[in-house]
C-alpha cells in the first residue's frame, strides 16, 4: 500500500530550477517537499562530477537542510491520478504525494537528428558523454568528436579536455555570423564573461561552424565520423561521437496535468503559474534559456506559489534579462534544414523499435505511421523520436497518458492510500 | 576518497571507484555494447540521463535496468545483451 | 461531384477492409472512406487474437470460419503482420472451471477443430509463469495472433491492388439509398454501401443497436519466452458474455516482439478515453492471480480503445431491411480481428447474390436488429 505525504508545496525535479524553487518556497511555516528521479540532486548541469558535488548544488542542498527539507531522489513521477495527487516510482515502490501546490522543474533533454551511424555505440549526445564522464567513463587519450549546436559543445569539448580526453573535432552547425552576433550579444551579461573567455580560450579554436556530422561508422562502435564542413567533407577517426542538437522541454508532467503548451513549452503567466491553478513552471519546460534563467523562474515560482507575490514581481526584472538570452539562444542555435536530409531509407529513426525512415515516409503521417510501425510506441515513450520526427516531419506530440516512465505492472494495481 | 569495488561485467571482473554508474563501469571494461536491439544492433548509453532507454542491462537478475541511472555496488552481477 | 462504384465501405478498420479486399475481388468500382486513419479506431486497440470461440453456435460458425480463411491468408501475409501460430491454452483456476472444459473440449472436437485437456500439472508444465496450482486447461492449438494495424494495412493494399480506391480524411454525414454524402458535400453513389463504422455505425444507420464497451490494454518490455500461448482465464466467457456495467478477466499475448500484451476489460462509459486507473487496477489485480510474478514485469504503456457491442454479442452483417442497397458490417465486440475476413467474405457473397459457406441469418437483420 503506497503512503501518502502531505506538502503545501512540491517541487518535481532538483535541478537549478527545482532547488531555487524549494528554497523560495519556504516561508519558515509551511511544509515544502523535493523529489528527483537522478540519485542525487543538480539536475543535468550540475550534475556530480566523478563523486564531487557541485558548490552551488552543495550549499543550495546545505541551505534546504537547514530549514527541514531535504531532497528526495531517486523518485520519479509517473501518474497524476487526482487533483492534488502526485504518484511517484521508486526503486522499493510507489508513493502518493499529496499538495497543494505543484512546481514543475522537469528540465530538458537533448535533441537527437537521426544520421547513417547515430545508433553505433558510443555515439552518444552532448551532455550525454558529459554525464558519463561525470558518473565515472575514463576517457583519458580517448579521440572524441563533439559536434552538433549550441553553448554545451564548448563546455562539454572544454570539459571533456580537463578530463584528459582528446577533442578532435567540435563542429557547430550554427552559421558563423549567427555565432559572432551572439557573441557579441554576451556583452550584455558580464556574469557569463569569465566562463565565455575561458572556454574560448580552452577549445575555442577548435570550433568550426557550419559544420555538422554526416555519418559515423565503425564495426561495432564508432571509429570514425564524416563531417561536411565549409571547406568540405572531412573524415575524422574517433572512439567517441558526442552529438546533439540543443534541448527539447520535458514537459510530459505538465501535459499528463492538462497545463497548456505553445510549440511544446508550458505557457505560464508572470508569475510561473499555468493555465491550471495550482500548478507552477519553471525552469526549461517554458522555454530553454539556461541555469541563470532557471534559477530566476524557480526563485518567481517559490515566492508565489508560497503566496509572496509582491516578492516574486521585484525578481521579473532578473527574468527579462535572462528571456532575452534564451530568445538569442534559439535564434542562433536552430538547427538548419539541411539536417532533415541526412537520413537515408535505412536509417534507423526510432531506436526503441528499430524503425527506419523508409517505413515512415509514406503518405499516412503521425499517429497513422506510428500504429503501423510501432514507432514511439517503445519504453522512451517517444522521448527520443518524437522531436526527432517533429522536426523531420512536422508530427506533433502524440497524447500523453500514464505512466510516465515505464513501471513495474505491479506498481499499476497499488492505488489505494493507507491514510487519507 | 571514494572507496574501491568490485563489479563483474558478463566473464569480466572489474574494479571501480564507488559511485561509478554500471554504464561507465560496462565502458571501462572494454565493452561498448549494454544491449541488441529488436534486429540486433549492439547498443550502448545515448542520453547518459535515463530517457532513451539504449543503456538497459541486466543488474543482478533484473534485466530491462538503465545502468546510466544506476551506480556500482561492491559485488554486483552485471550482464550485458541479457 | 457524383461517381458511381459497384460498392462504398465507410470505414477503414479491419473490418472495412477485409469487405474492400472481398469485394475487390468480385467488383471493380471499390472505394473505402475513412475520416481518421486507416485502423485506428477499434482495430488499434484489438489484441490481436484469432480465436475459435464457443459462446454460442451462431459465433462459433463464424468464428471457425474465418480463422480458416485467416489460415489461407497467412502464407501471403507480409511479415510485419506478424501472424503466429502459438495457439490458446484456456485456464481453468479451479474445479468448478475445470468442470467445464471436457464439454469445450468436445464440442471442438466434434466440429473439427483440435483441442486437448490439460491436467494442473500439464499446464504449469507448458507455461511456467502461471501460478501453480491451476486446476488444468483446453488447449486449442489451432489459434493464432497477428498484429492488427499490418494486417488491416495488408488486407486494404490487396484491395488496391485490384483497383480499389481509398479516400481519407473526410467523414460521411449521410448514407441513404445507394448515395453517400461526405461532411464537405461530395457525394458518390454505389450500388452497395457497406456501414462498417464500427462504433460509430449508428450515427449513419440510426437504430443499430451498437454501443461502445471501453477496454484497456497494457504492454510490457521484451521478455522473450515468458508467455508461449495466448492464455485466457475461463472466466473470460463470463466477462465478455454478461453485459454488466464493468468486468475484467484475465487475458495475456505474447507478441512476435517479445512483449506481453495483457488484457482485458470491459466497462460502459461513453467514448471517455481517459484512462481509467481503477479499473486498471482491477484488471492488474486479476492478472496477478494467474501470473504472480508478472508484477516484476516493466509496463511500458497502457492504452484503451472501444469494442462495437450488440445486445446479442453477435456482430450484424447484412442487408438492411430499410434500404435495399445498404449493407451493415458492424457490432464485432470483442471479436473483430478474428471475424473481420469472414465478415468480408459474406459481405461480397451478398453483393454478389450467392450463398455463404456458412448460415448468415443469425448475422442478419432477423437475429440483431431485434434488440436481446
Amino acid at each position: 500500500m503506497p503512503e501518502v505525504e502531505k506538502y503545501d508545496v512540491l517541487v518535481v525535479g532538483a535541478g537549478p530550477a527545482g532547488l531555487s524553487a524549494a528554497f523560495n518556497a519556504f516561508t519558515g511555516s509551511n511544509r515544502v517537499g523535493l523529489i528527483d528521479d537522478n540519485p542525487a540532486a543538480g539536475g543535468q548541469i550540475y550534475r556530480p562530477s566523478q563523486g564531487k558535488t557541485h558548490p552551488w548544488v552543495g550549499m543550495s542542498v546545505a541551505l534546504l537542510d537547514k530549514v527541514g527539507i531535504t531532497v528526495q531522489c531517486g523518485l520519479s513521477a509517473v501518474d497524476a491520478p487526482d487533483p492534488g495527487i502526485l504518484a511517484v516510482q521508486s526503486f522499493n515502490g510507489k508513493r502518493l504525494l499529496r499538495y497543494e501546490k505543484l512546481i514543475l522543474c522537469t528540465g530538458a533533454r537533448e535533441l537527437f537528428l537521426p544520421f547513417p551511424g547515430w545508433t553505433l555505440p558510443n555515439a552518444m549526445g552532448v551532455g550525454g558523454l558529459q554525464a558519463l564522464v561525470k558518473s565515472g567513463l575514463d576517457v583519458a587519450g580517448r579521440r572524441i568528436v563533439v559536434a552538433g549546436s549550441g553553448p554545451l559543445l564548448l563546455a562539454v569539448a572544454d570539459y571533456l579536455k580537463k578530463h584528459d580526453g582528446l577533442v578532435v573535432g567540435l563542429f557547430e552547425q550554427a552559421p558563423m555570423a549567427s555565432l559572432k552576433q551572439f557573441g557579441l550579444s554576451m556583452l550584455g551579461y558580464p556574469s557569463k564573461w569569465m566562463q565565455g573567455l575561458a572556454l574560448g580560450a580552452s577549445v575555442g579554436r577548435m570550433l568550426r561552424a557550419d559544420s555538422w556530422v554526416v555519418e559515423a561508422g565503425g564495426r561495432s562502435r564508432v571509429e570514425w565520423v564524416k563531417a561536411r564542413t565549409p571547406k568540405g567533407e572531412e573524415q575524422i577517426e574517433c572512439e567517441y561521437l558526442a552529438c546533439a542538437y540543443g534541448f527539447v522541454p520535458s514537459n510530459e508532467l505538465a501535459v499528463l496535468l492538462g497545463c497548456a503548451t505553445r510549440n511544446g513549452f508550458v505557457t505560464v503567466d508572470d508569475l510561473q503559474q499555468t493555465s491550471i491553478a495550482n500548478v507552477y513552471c519553471a525552469g526549461e519546460p517554458t522555454g530553454i534559456g539556461g541555469v541563470d534563467l532557471s534559477t530566476t523562474e524557480g526563485r518567481i515560482a517559490g515566492l508565489a506559489a508560497s503566496g509572496r507575490e509582491d516578492q516574486a514581481r521585484s525578481v521579473l526584472g532578473r527574468r527579462e534579462r535572462w528571456r532575452q538570452f534564451a530568445a538569442n539562444l534559439d535564434t542562433t542555435f536552430a538547427p538548419r534544414p539541411e539536417l532533415k536530409d541526412l537520413v537515408t531509407p535505412e536509417t534507423i529513426v526510432c531506436r526503441c523499435e528499430d524503425v527506419t525512415a523508409a517505413r515512415l515516409s509514406s503518405p499516412d503521417c503521425g499517429r497513422a505511421a506510428k500504429l503501423h510501425t510501432r514507432c514511439g510506441m517503445g519504453p522512451c515513450q517517444g522521448r527520443i523520436c518524437g522531436p526527432a520526427t517533429k522536426f523531420l516531419y512536422g508530427w506533433d506530440q502524440g497524447s500523453v497518458r500514464p505512466p510516465l516512465y515505464p513501471v513495474p505492472i505491479a506498481a499499476l494495481a497499488d492505488s489505494e492510500p493507507t491514510n487519507g | 576518497m571514494p572507496d574501491k569495488i568490485t563489479v563483474k561485467i558478463d566473464d569480466t571482473t572489474i574494479v571501480v571507484l564507488a559511485g561509478t554508474s554500471v554504464a561507465a563501469a560496462i565502458l571501462n571494461s572494454g565493452r561498448a555494447k549494454a544491449r541488441r536491439s529488436v534486429i540486433g544492433e549492439a547498443r550502448g548509453p545515448l542520453c547518459g540521463m535515463g530517457i532513451c532507454y539504449e543503456c538497459r542491462a541486466s543488474v543482478d537478475g533484473v534485466v530491462h535496468v538503465r545502468s546510466c541511472m544506476v551506480p556500482c555496488a561492491d559485488g554486483m552481477v552485471i550482464e550485458t545483451d541479457a | 461531384m457524383v461517381r458511381n462504384f459497384d460498392a462504398i465501405i465507410v470505414g477503414g478498420g479491419i473490418v472495412g477492409c477485409a469487405c474492400a479486399y472481398y469485394l475487390s475481388e468480385k467488383f471493380r468500382r471499390i472505394l473505402v472512406i475513412e475520416k481518421g486513419e486507416i485502423g485506428g479506431g477499434a482495430t488499434a486497440a484489438g489484441m490481436g487474437h484469432v480465436v475459435v470461440m464457443d459462446d454460442s453456435p451462431a459465433q462459433f460458425a463464424l468464428t471457425h470460419y474465418s480463422q480458416q480463411l485467416w489460415n489461407s491468408l497467412y502464407p501471403q501475409l507480409s511479415p510485419d503482420c506478424e501472424a503466429r501460430l502459438t495457439g490458446t491454452l484456456w485456464v481453468a483456476a479451479d474445479e468448478e472451471e475445470f468442470s467445464h472444459v471436457e464439454g469445450k473440449r468436445q464440442f471442438y472436437q466434434s466440429h473439427a477443430v483440435r483441442a486437448e485437456v490439460l491436467s494442473g500439472e500439464d499446464v504449469a508444465k507448458v507455461e511456467p509463469s502461471l501460478r501453480k496450482g491451476m486446476a488444468g486447461g483446453l488447449r486449442v492449438p489451432g489459434d493464432s495472433v497477428i498484429y492488427p494495424m499490418t494486417a488491416t494495412v495488408w488486407l486494404l493494399d490487396q484491395a488496391r491492388r485490384n483497383g480499389a480506391e481509398v479516400l481519407q480524411g473526410k467523414a460521411v454525414m449521410s448514407i441513404r439509398r445507394g448515395v453517400v454524402e461526405l461532411e464537405d458535400g461530395t457525394t458518390f453513389e454505389a450500388e452497395y454501401v457497406v456501414n462498417a463504422a464500427g462504433g460509430h455505425a449508428p450515427h449513419l444507420t440510426p437504430g443499430l443497436p451498437i454501443e461502445p464497451r471501453k477496454g484497456h490494454l497494457i504492454i510490457t518490455d521484451r521478455y522473450p519466452g515468458y508467455v508461449h500461448h495466448q492464455l485466457i482465464e475461463l472466466g473470460y466467457l463470463k466477462s465478455a458474455h454478461e453485459m454488466s456495467q464493468e468486468s475484467v478477466a484475465f487475458n495475456a499475448q505474447p507478441r512476435a516482439t517479445g512483449q506481453i500484451l495483457l488484457g482485458s476489460s470491459r466497462q460502459f462509459v461513453g467514448w471517455n478515453t481517459e484512462i481509467d486507473r481503477r479499473l486498471v487496477e482491477k484488471m492488474v489485480k486479476r492478472a496477478l492471480l494467474y501470473m504472480p510474478e508478472i508484477g516484476s514485469l516493466s509496463a511500458i504503456r497502457i492504452w484503451a480503445g472501444f469494442r462495437a457491442t450488440t445486445p446479442n454479442k453477435l456482430p450484424i452483417i447484412g442487408r438492411s431491411p430499410d434500404d435495399p442497397h445498404l449493407l451493415i458490417a458492424a457490432g464485432h465486440e470483442g471479436l473483430g480481428i478474428t471475424t473481420s475476413v469472414a465478415t468480408g467474405r459474406l459481405i461480397a457473397d451478398i453483393a454478389s447474390g450467392v450463398p455463404s459457406s456458412i448460415d448468415r441469418t443469425p448475422y442478419g437483420p432477423g437475429g440483431s436488429y431485434q434488440h436481446a
